[in-house]
């Protein structure tokens, strides 16, 4: 079983490809924690991280996933590039596979952009967030944490919290979920979460209590602060009020629930610090299986002839 | 096997058997089983696997699967005994050196094999050998071991 070329998101891929890719960064977990935190098994391959959108996190954890690969890569921003210059996104790619290079992580403000992309360059390419569509490998990571924590994803209830309308987080993970057996509800106001979103077998919940009381996985999502200046919530405060997750508001699960957030967070509006830095929270697991789950997606996307395997196959042995 | 390391070591201190994955796991895992039953001395084992320093890796499709490598605490100063099952191209060797090189400066590194079936495509040498077979380029040794496959045997298959 293969990827394919590109990964531009989880809607289109089977849960088999998706339990492949969990399975793989297993082994990832280790590299990174060894005295020389690198393995040669991308050697000779030329990267580009391609960011038309601020991200500290996950621009970051590509690169150490490359870097832990031993691939060479290059970054490249919005602001400074060409692109300010008005290039287009295909004539700013086609010049870097001008170069010779074999893959491009991309991220930017226009959903299907990394999959406009793909079907238009050789090289493979993989989805680090496009607009409100997907951010596949952050659901990745996500999921991963889960079955760390709870050694199983399948029958488990989690709910997304907070602005699911505009997250394209809360997005791959509701595919990757799904596929993968969980039960998924969402909880909000009413003004962030999407129409007709039930009719996906998704639950909704509009207190945060209830959530709760029904969830094993809280998935708190940030609150875009954007969107109150554009009336979505009529207040910071007012939304820690209905919506926050605090530890008070905890107490009342009857099970050891888990909290996750993925980043930025905004402490004492979506989630209190005490609940963010507390028992409960797996936040920090997150971003370290985010190193070895993007390298396990690279590691599977990158090169690879099958009529070549056969020949190489041959001899017997392990060899 | 076990007896021939104990001698090659002089001794178990600083002996360390690093079993490739995944026969090789096993058979470290008997070796060391039988030195303790001899020696009434533990020897840390490790598991290495060597996938991700392939020399192939770039041409291999769809992606091996990758197994797991743990290894007990810094590799310098100690004698490490690579155990695998099959001596064949001698890669698989070469790619557990580089791993290895990863891990600290070990003062020796020695190879165990059970089989050596000739074929090599490196300048590389078992020191401790369980059975010599004379085997074609075509043929296929699978060594079997009760721990994964229910019962132990070696099979050429021509």
């Amino acid at each position: 079983m293969s990827l394919g070329k590109d990964l531009t998101g989880l809607e289109h891929m089977t849960a088999e490809q998706i339990r492949l890719i969990l399975d793989t960064a297993e082994p990832f977990k280790e590299v990174s924690e060894r005295p020389i935190k690198k393995v040669p098994a991308l050697r000779g391959k030329t990267i580009v991280n391609l960011f038309f959108e601020a991200s500290t996190r996950t621009r970051v954890s590509f690169e150490f996933a490359e870097k832990r690969l031993s691939a060479d890569t290059v970054n490249v921003a919005a602001t400074g590039s060409s692109v300010s210059k008005g290039e287009t996104l295909v004539d700013t790619a086609r010049n870097l596979e001008a170069m010779r290079i074999d893959m491009v992580v991309i991220r930017h403000p226009s959903s299907g952009a990394a999959e406009f992309l793909g079907n238009r360059i050789a090289s493979n390419v993989i989805n680090a967030g496009d607009g409100q569509h997907e951010h596949p490998t952050q659901a990745l990571l996500d999921l991963l944490t889960i079955r760390d924590k709870h050694g199983k994803i399948e029958g488990l209830k989690v709910c997304l919290v907070g602005d699911v309308l505009h997250s394209r987080v809360a997005r791959s993970n509701l595919w990757g979920l799904t596929k993968l057996g969980a039960e998924v509800a969402v909880c909000g106001p009413w003004t962030l979460l999407p129409r007709g979103i039930e009719e996906l077998g998704v639950k909704v919940f509009g207190r945060i209590e209830a959530a709760i009381e029904w969830a094993d996985v809280l998935n708190v999502l940030r609150l875009q602060l954007e969107r109150m200046e554009k009336g979505f919530i009529p207040s910071l405060r007012e939304y820690y009020r209905v919506f926050g997750v605090t530890p008070e508001r905890l107490e009342r699960s009857p099970r050891a629930i888990t909290i996750m957030h993925p980043g930025p967070m905004n402490r004492g509006v979506e989630i209190d610090s005490r609940v963010a830095d507390g028992p409960h929270s797996v936040i920090l697991d997150q971003v370290t299986n985010g190193v070895a789950v993007r390298m396990a997606v690279l590691y599977l996307l990158a090169g690879g002839r099958a009529e070549l395997a056969d020949a190489a196959k041959g001899g017997g042995g392990t060899e | 096997m076990a007896v021939e390391i104990l001698e090659l070591a002089r001794g178990t201190d600083d002996l360390l058997l690093v079993g490739i994955q995944r026969r090789g796991v096993e058979l470290a895992e008997r070796i060391a089983r039988l030195i303790e039953k001899e020696e009434g001395v533990a020897v840390p084992r490790g598991a290495l696997d060597i996938t991700l320093y392939r020399d192939d890796l770039g041409t291999v499709g769809p992606k091996p699967v990758i197994g797991e490598t743990h290894l007990p605490g810094d590799l310098t100063g100690k004698h490490v005994v690579i155990v695998d099952d099959v001596l064949y191209t001698g890669r698989t060797v070469r790619a557990a050196l580089d791993e290895l090189a990863d891990f600290g400066r070990p003062k020796r590194i020695s190879l165990c094999v059970l089989v050596d079936r000739g074929g090599r495509e490196l300048p590389i040498q078992a020191d401790i050998v369980g059975k010599v077979l004379k085997t074609a380029p075509g043929d296929r040794v699978d060594v079997q071991v009760e721990e994964l496959d229910g019962r132990d045997q070696v099979d050429l298959v021509r």
